[in-house]
């Protein structure tokens, strides 16, 4: 957001140059040949008499007459590139690869004629180039530059645009143009003095309704000397459009919330599986996420070495990598480890605590202490606005994953031969294994399950969070913390304790600030436990008493 | 209990009387608990007169450990009134420890003695005396406290398992000490289930003989049994439940020779 | 419960008196070979290795408490790291303000990390640290209080297993994350450090290193034989009763949480204690203390010493901290965290006993004599039944 004052009649000029500056390079032949070009001869015969009054007219003149060639020749005079034959009082224009052109007719000229010279400025010419600048724009071919300079010329209020906007509002064709600029127009309206009161309220009426931080700004700044009635409409647009905006917020922080709710979500999700349906207290999760995030550096450094053609597919690779990588190693700890503790909760506890620091010094040792740098692909960067909301791919593209992932992964419980064996196991591990399911089996994949799931997140998170070897450590907390208030072995208490956890925490840090506002949390939560110590979702009945 | 001797089934709330309740040692009336959808116990009604001997029989399902976990305050039922000492103590408003130390001592269905303490050191803990945790720092063994221990220790026949780990003694043993130590607690009313599984013949009998000892000295005794040898050795009045709520009551022959109890066992 | 007429119960067996003797003759031999040998000697002992040993004393008695808690009743506390930086911290601010005007912004009352946040004027709960007998008070208080509180939330509430530990570890991180924090006025990152004397002795002098370990050496000694008479009592066969069977308990109408809640404020406060005494030989406090990395790692000295043992517990302190000590001094410090992960899965794989629970397992072994034996080794069996998540 462009800061209000000084620095942005700054910025709105520049972006006017800007939008001048592409117009310029489209104008000269291709427009030029839509004909019926309105005549600017008389302005151009100003520009060749030296005077700088003469220039000035010519200038105002160019502004509004609403020739294709007139940014060009602006455009042109404010870059010093303008220059006349006093001889054939001829204007040409220097084009940025050197060649001439005729201003008039936007011909190439061969060759200079002799005695050239340069249309000089000052600083009153300099005035009245930007102000030119700023009315062309208004009328550029191209409507995205157009809406751009009139929210610059709303930003800026300058009450001498206001005959250009006229000008541009009565030739106006495009819809979402001619409301900017009729909400530009209003604005410079609502501060102008001596405007009769009903077209200042009506004007009121017009920017109110915008209902944004710039239309707030512009409703402030109704003169103090205003009437009652004009004072009383904006304050009643004022409040109408800050209640819309505390709506607006509230739902901002809702989207951050659910995006950090996303995160955990990946971050709990295999530890939903290794915690709430094995009960085995995986402290390693944490760097199973880790690993998750070193495989797509790995697989990233692989494409940029090999073939960058690629990169933006690095994501997609990594994911079924990372998956089979640290589900390996899942199994790997799961039949080396975890199988001679099961029954014993606070035991494995420990020891897949071991684990985690054996890992996290394995990565330090071969990748490094240090932060390691993982690119995001072209489509996980920019945003866009959805209302007065601003979303980011990247959060967008994270929480897709993270339902994808949960999705898929309640599939696989619900539905597979390899869920339902583990459902079986996880109920009744003797009946099961009196059916013939392998149970030895079944604990090693759920374990490597929930081990491939953390890894997948790991990817996802190496798009948000510093891929360093302590990676894993703070999200250990948090993801313990999700599925133990969302109810130990429920997939769905997970995703909405992850849920509520996230937007929760993104409430609670406009009031309290970001490290209170996760004390906060945390002390809700412990609360929440003593409250329902199996958390939301918990089954309730004899067996589970027993 | 004059209305349990016409053996009719599905007691009518209000046949217990006003009399019933301040008379009896425990009063249950319309008991209903509910798990995710499944009526564990369904208006269960039945009185527990002072110094009476009752057993329960009944299917598995029946609802026998859920009527325990609500007597004992482990389970709050949805519904229903749980009254005892003739209606002067609302069983349902107190918790765990609260109703133990009312007097209502239960014996659990899988032997659950203190494995890592001895076993004078399990009767011990279970003495009846001071339960506050400050207080029991300071604590010392009185010598009443003693010949208590060395009387429950007759009673068992433990004696010579005193300083043995409560965890290295057998099944049968265990079951005893569990015994054992409810008579320390001396309760008003005991609370036994299943004692007699996985024992010999000869400690089943055992047991039933230690249980009429029990209950002579003016103990209240519910046992919950499925054997039915053991139920005959009792020789006391026989309650059986089915879907968590009373199907018949009577002497054991009665109840047995009861259409529906057949019905019920035979799954006729 | 007047007259004793049962005899007394051993109150220390056979290791207890070796363990005690251990101390106490540390207590004695450091000081006099630190004092009355040659720095030449061979078997002189220099003050930084009288700091180093003190050290390990205060970690034995944190350990000692955590045992006490998780070896007796089974309370595997993932946040006893808190109370210790409690006790710490209330020492801390006590040397903090025997600092006086000699800070080097030189004011008179208010610590350098106040002056340098622009603060006027002293915290409200910095009144009163300047006396040495309230710190003292506050070192027991402000673990003692948070353990108390937090105790019976979660006691009361029936939290048990790992639930309680996900708690106390969620505990000290919300704390770890509160003292991060400059507006809490316990300096923030840096922590309290630069302290000048304590009690009026240079702190850096050699003597009150002396004197400082001499007094851990007696705390721990203290430590041990407060928590022996505990579990040795009537109270302390509860808190076993509790360990193994805790509705039994209840059924037995104990009220299973008040046992725990006392429990948990007798290891807080002793690791208060710890954590007080640590501070003015370490020469600094900061958040780093409450990370709940730390307050593992004191869960795995337990663990190799021997859950349920005491002794064990102050052994594994006394045994891990010299390994790292000697391990991330040399050449290997980049292996340490694979030597100490890799004694997680070890110990808890092949040593469930520790090493002192696997020493009485084997002198009973030799010498089968229960009545003599089986009061000392109080450790709780090898699988405790573990509440199994529902599905």
């Amino acid at each position: 957001m462009i800061s209000r004052g000084l620095p942005s009649r700054l910025g709105c000029v520049l972006l006017l140059a800007l939008g001048l500056l592409a117009g310029a390079f489209l104008s000269p032949g291709a427009v030029m040949a839509q004909g019926a070009a309105p005549d600017i001869s008389a302005p151009l015969a100003q520009l060749t008499t030296d005077k700088y009054d003469d220039t000035e007219s010519a200038l105002g003149a160019l502004a509004v007459s609403g020739s294709p060639a007139a940014a060009g020749i602006v455009a042109a005079l404010a870059d010093g590139r303008l220059s006349y034959s006093p001889a054939t009082k001829q204007v040409l224009i220097k084009t940025p690869q050197g060649g001439l052109v005729d201003a008039a007719t936007g011909q190439p000229v061969a060759e200079a004629p002799p005695g050239v010279k340069a249309v000089r400025v000052n600083n009153r010419i300099r005035r009245a180039i930007e102000a030119a600048s700023g009315t062309l724009a208004l009328v550029n071919p191209d409507p995205a530059k157009r809406l751009e300079a009139a929210s610059a010329v709303m930003r800026a209020r300058d009450e001498a645009a206001l005959p250009a906007l006229d000008a541009a509002l009565a030739k106006e064709t495009d819809a979402k143009v001619k409301t900017a600029l009729t909400l530009a127009r209003a604005s410079i309206v609502i501060g102008k003095a001596g405007v009769p009161e009903a077209e200042r309220i009506a004007a009121i009426e017009t920017v109110g309704a915008q209902g944004n931080q710039d239309a707030l700004a512009v409703l402030r700044s109704v003169p103090a000397d205003a009437s009652p009635a004009v004072k009383a409409a904006a304050q009643g647009a004022i409040a109408g459009i800050e209640r819309s905006l505390a709506i607006w917020s509230v739902g901002q922080n809702i989207w951050y919330g659910v995006s950090l709710g996303s995160v955990l979500l990946l971050a709990a999700i295999g530890l939903a599986i290794t915690f709430g349906v094995m009960g085995v207290i995986n402290m390693a999760h944490g760097e199973m996420v880790m690993l998750g995030a070193y495989v797509t550096f790995v697989v990233q450094e692989l494409i940029r070495t090999y073939n960058p053609a690629l990169f933006d597919l690095s994501l997609l690779i990594a994911i079924p990598v990372a998956f089979l990588f640290t589900g390996l190693i899942g199994v790997l700890i799961e039949r080396t480890v975890i199988r001679f503790l099961y029954g014993r909760a606070l035991e494995t506890l420990l020891a897949t605590w071991g684990i985690s620091l054996i890992l996290q010094q394995a990565i330090r040792t071969a990748f490094g202490p240090t932060n390691r740098e993982v690119g995001a692909p072209s489509w996980m960067s920019g945003a866009f606005e959805l209302g007065q909301l601003s979303i980011t791919y990247g959060r967008l593209w994270i929480i897709v994953f993270a339902m994808l992932v949960f999705v898929a992964l309640l599939a696989t419980l619900r539905l597979t031969r390899i869920g339902l064996e583990m459902r079986a196991v996880t109920q009744n591990r003797r009946m099961a294994a009196s059916m013939g399911i392998r149970t030895n089996w079944v604990d090693a994949m759920t374990f490597g399950l929930g081990s491939g799931i953390a890894g997948i997140a790991g990817v996802a998170l190496s798009q948000i969070d510093n891929v360093s070897p302590n990676l894993g450590q703070s999200y250990i907390i948090d993801s313990f913390l999700v599925v133990v208030f969302g109810g130990v072995g429920n997939l769905w208490g997970t995703l909405v304790g992850a849920m509520s956890l996230g937007i929760a925490n993104k409430m609670l840090e406009p009031y309290a600030g970001a490290v209170l506002g996760k004390i906060a949390l945390l002390v809700i939560v412990i609360l929440f436990i003593q409250k329902r110590p199996r958390g939301l979702f918990a089954l309730k009945g004899r067996a589970i008493e027993s | 209990m004059s209305a349990a001797d016409t053996l009719e089934p599905d007691v009518p709330v209000e046949a217990i009387a006003k009399k019933d309740l301040t008379e009896a040692l425990l009063y249950l009336d319309g008991v209903t608990v509910t798990f995710d959808g499944f009526r564990a116990l369904n208006s269960l009604s039945f009185t527990v007169d002072p110094g009476e001997m009752r057993a329960v029989i009944g299917p598995n399902g029946a609802g026998k450990t859920t009527m325990m976990d609500v007597i004992t305050g482990k389970t709050r039922p949805d519904k229903g009134d749980v009254f005892f000492a003739g209606g002067t103590t609302d069983l349902t408003k107190l918790d765990e420890t609260q109703i133990a130390t009312l007097g209502i001592g239960r014996k659990f269905q899988k032997p659950t003695v203190f494995e890592m303490h001895t076993v004078i050191d399990n009767l011990r803990l279970a003495l009846k005396g001071q339960r506050g945790a400050l207080a029991n720092i300071f604590r010392r063994e009185t010598a009443a406290e003693r010949e208590k221990i060395d009387e429950i220790f007759e009673t068992i026949k433990l004696s010579g398992h005193r300083d043995r780990l409560g965890g290295a003694l057998s099944h049968g043993q265990k079951q005893w000490l569990e015994i054992g130590m409810l008579l320390a607690q001396d309760p008003k009313l005991l609370l036994v289930d299943e004692p007699v599984a996985g024992m010999t013949d000869a400690e089943t009998a055992q047991t039933a003989e230690l249980l009429r000892e029990i209950n002579a000295n003016g103990h209240s005794v519910v046992v919950v049994e499925h054997d039915m040898t053991f139920v005959r050795d009792l020789g006391v009045r026989v309650m059986c439940l089915h879907e968590g709520s009373v199907l018949a009551e009577g002497t054991l022959d009665q109840v047995s020779a009861n259409e529906r109890v057949i019905e019920v066992y035979l799954g006729r | 419960m007047s007259n004793a007429l049962t005899p007394q119960p051993v109150l220390l067996g056979r290791s207890g008196l070796v363990f005690l003797a251990v101390v106490l003759g540390a207590a004695v031999l450091v000081p006099a070979l630190n004092l009355l040998t040659s720095p030449d000697s061979a078997l002189h002992v220099p003050t930084y290795v009288v700091s180093l040993l003190g050290k390990y004393l205060t970690y034995a008695l944190l350990a000692l408490s955590v045992d006490l808690i998780w070896g007796y009743v089974g309370i595997l506390s993932l946040g006893h790291g808190a109370f210790f930086a409690l006790g710490g911290y209330a020492m801390g601010m006590y040397l903090m303000r025997q600092i006086g005007p000699r800070g080097v912004y030189g004011d008179p009352v208010l610590p350098d990390f106040m002056v340098f946040l622009n603060w006027k004027e002293l915290p409200w709960f910095w009144h009163g640290f300047d006396l040495f007998p309230f710190a003292a008070l506050m070192v027991l208080l402000a673990p003692g209080i948070l353990a108390l509180v937090f105790g019976w939330f979660a006691f009361r509430s029936r939290v048990t297993g790992v639930y309680l530990s996900i708690i106390t570890q969620a505990m000290t991180f919300a704390l770890l994350l509160a003292f991060f924090r400059n507006d809490m006025g316990f300096g923030g990152n840096n922590g309290l450090t630069d302290f000048k004397d304590i009690l009026g002795f240079n702190i850096q002098a050699d003597g009150t290193r002396l004197v400082l370990f001499v007094l851990s050496a007696l705390a721990l000694a203290l430590g041990y034989v407060l928590c022996r008479f505990l579990v040795r009592s009537h109270f302390g066969k509860v808190l076993i009763a509790i360990r193994d069977a805790e509705t039994r308990v209840r059924f037995t109408g104990y009220r299973a949480e008040n046992y725990k809640v006392v429990a948990f404020v007798v290891s807080a406060m002793l690791a208060g204690i710890a954590g007080a005494l640590y501070v003015p030989q370490v020469g600094i406090i900061n958040p780093g203390e409450f990370s709940p990395a730390n307050s593992i790692e004191i869960i795995v000295w337990v663990a190799v010493g021997g859950r349920g043992t005491l002794v064990g517990a102050a052994l594994g302190a006394v045994l891990v901290n010299y390994a790292k000590t000697y391990f991330t001094s040399g050449l290997l410090a980049p292996y340490w965290l694979f030597m100490l992960g890799g004694l997680f899965v070890a110990v808890t794989l092949f040593l469930p006993k520790g090493i002192v629970g696997t020493f009485y397992d084997w002198r009973r072994a030799r010498a089968p004599a229960p009545e003599d034996l089986a009061p000392d080794d109080l450790a709780p069996p090898d699988k405790l039944p573990e509440p199994k998540p529902a599905e």
